[in-house]
């Protein structure tokens, strides 16, 4: 199986191809940059890797949370590559790809995601390690740091994410081991992309759906509206 | 030549597909005002998350329409700018990947090149050169036309802009957003002689308009009268006359100033009856000829994307990979054709 990941969510910029389990990968970080590199890294993972689009089964994409148009950047990349290749599509949560991110590189079993989600919010997340592949425990919400620090689990875990050098004293926590994972990395969507094939969590182009996670809250309708 | 044409500045997905043979075959159209209608303007967050949700469908039927396989398309244009940032790179960015895809040239193309050239997609279309009045929502300017990519801006709005201040007294009289086109109905039912607007900047040379005087001036007028239907009606006749009298005063300028006796009216406020009227009867006593886009093609549309990026693709211009919006880009920075 042939699959493509990419990510503009955060800060990073990145993008993966997996053919027949051969994993290459490129990763940037680049504020403000993502539409301008996103394409030219794809571009060079498939020449490199000598196939094209067409060759490909499934596309990934980090669906969010993250910044509203780094998220709408990969979403729209996606989009366009999948309707003109005809390729199935799954959206993968930028926070689950960090925690496979931990359970590779730090073989993590808990892993929390918090990532600044400005206005004071963290975009706040529990992952477990099941056999290998990061999965939800709850759910991925936009919370205050106080109450992200009062759902941190009582046993052991790894903490990956923006959000815990930006709220350092809100969040600290003594069962805590910390990573130098901040931004999520296509790398580590292979994996659950292939999770998303095996269980048949893949839709068509039209279907495809960013997760902004913050979905009320910023704008405010006329008086007599609400 | 056949080109997919990808609007996505503002609160329009637009999605046309233009051939220069057999011209317009395709033009997709969805507008969001309903959902900026209860905030009382367009949510920038709002416009772009639509636009992801109702890009591809409306591709889809577009190349249905026009009977029309990725093969059939020689080229992808979009708008790059100006415009709303994250809605731009919406369209960008989807633009930009499907023409990857499919192995075609693509091009980023001016959003007012696009309401520049929209009169073109009309049987009777201007020949160059001719004088522009590009009046819509966000833009009011005079520009001298040449050919295509050769424009030379004469004036533009120091403040609102036109169709912003149609809508913005709109707002005052308590009309639904956006509120320009019922003020305009409004302005029907209303008497002559009830109320006098200030023509702002017309009092000195120059082709510069400033509409945000127009506005304060309203408020204040709609503070000291009646609320009664004819009043209103009274009021929203002398706002309109002001606006509209104001940019025939500096359209006269323009030509006398170029020599021109063509004028071309696009964008959205060009749907306007009055001014078209007003213009014509001007035209027509100088003989001179105006010209105004369809109707339908005033307001932001995928249609005249295509039709301006054609025109540019078939000349061999086109982008690398790296996709950029640019909400600001000055008209007058474009390369000529």
């Amino acid at each position: 199986m042939n699959l493509l990941a990419i990510d503009t969510a955060t800060e990073a910029c990145s993008a993966a191809l997996s053919v027949k389990d051969n994993i290459s990968n490129l990763f940037e970080v680049c504020p403000q940059q993502h539409s301008q590199r996103l394409l030219p890294m794809v571009d060079s993972l498939l020449q490199q890797a000598n196939v094209s689009l067409q060759n490909l089964d499934v596309l990934g994409f980090g669906r969010g949370p993250g910044s509203f148009t780094g998220v709408r950047i990969a979403t729209a990349m996606l989009q366009g590559l999948a309707l003109g290749a005809e390729l199935k599509c799954a959206g993968i949560s930028t926070m689950a790809t960090m925690a496979q991110q931990a359970i590779e590189q730090c073989s993590a079993q808990d892993i929390v995601v918090t990532i600044d989600a400005r206005m004071g919010e963290v975009y706040f997340a529990h992952y477990k390690n099941a056999e290998g592949v990061a999965t939800l425990v709850g759910q991925e919400a936009v919370l205050s740091p106080q109450t992200a620090a009062s759902l941190l689990p009582t046993r052991a875990f790894h903490s990956v994410g923006t959000g815990w050098q930006s709220y350092a004293q809100e969040l600290a926590c003594e069962n805590m081991t910390g990573t130098d994972i901040l931004y999520p990395d296509a790398r580590f969507m292979i994996a659950l992309v292939q999770q998303a094939v095996n269980n048949g969590d893949i839709c068509d182009v039209e279907q495809v759906e960013p997760s902004y996670v913050r979905d009320t809250v910023t704008w405010k309708k006329l008086p007599g509206r609400e | 030549m056949r080109v997919l044409g990808i609007e996505t500045s503002c609160d329009e997905t637009g999605i046309a597909i233009y051939d220069d043979d057999k011209g317009l075959l395709s033009h997709q159209l969805y507008s969001q005002v309903s959902l900026h209608a209860d905030y009382g303007g367009v949510v920038p967050e709002l416009a772009s998350r639509d636009h992801v949700r109702k890009i591809i469908p409306l591709i889809r039927r577009a190349l249905q329409e026009s009977d029309s396989s990725q093969h059939d398309i020689d080229g992808i244009a979009y708008t790059r700018g100006p415009g709303l940032i994250g809605a731009l790179l919406v369209g960008s960015c989807v633009a930009r990947s499907l023409a990857y895809a499919w192995n075609k040239p693509t091009l980023g193309v001016h959003h007012m090149e696009g309401h520049l050239l929209a009169p073109m997609l009309d049987e009777h279309a201007p020949p160059f050169p001719f004088i522009a009045l590009l009046v819509s929502g966000g833009h009011t300017m005079l520009v001298r036309v040449g050919g295509i990519g050769q424009y030379q801006l004469l004036g533009e709005s120091i403040d609102d802009a036109a169709g912003e201040a149609f809508d913005k007294t709109a707002k005052l009289m308590g009309l639904d957003y956006p509120g320009g086109p019922m003020l305009a109905r409004l302005a029907e039912q209303g008497e002559p002689g009830h109320y006098q607007f200030p023509r702002p900047m017309t009092d000195r040379p120059g082709l510069d308009f400033s509409f945000s005087g127009l506005k304060t001036f309203a408020a204040n007028t709609l503070r000291d009268a009646n609320d009664d239907p004819q009043t209103l009606a009274n009021i929203a006749f002398a706002f309109q006359e002001a606006v509209v009298d104001t940019m025939l005063i500096k359209c006269r300028r323009a030509l006398k100033q170029t020599g021109l006796k063509r004028l071309v009216i696009a964008g959205g406020v060009s749907a306007n009856t009055h001014l078209r009227n007003e213009l014509k009867k001007y035209m027509d006593s100088i003989k001179g000829d105006v010209f105004y886009p369809p109707l339908e093609f005033c307001t932001d549309n995928g249609a005249m994307i295509a039709y301006a990026g054609l025109q540019r693709l078939k000349a061999g211009q086109s982008d690398g990979l790296d996709t950029q919006a640019k909400p600001r880009w000055p008209l007058d920075s474009l390369e000529p054709v």
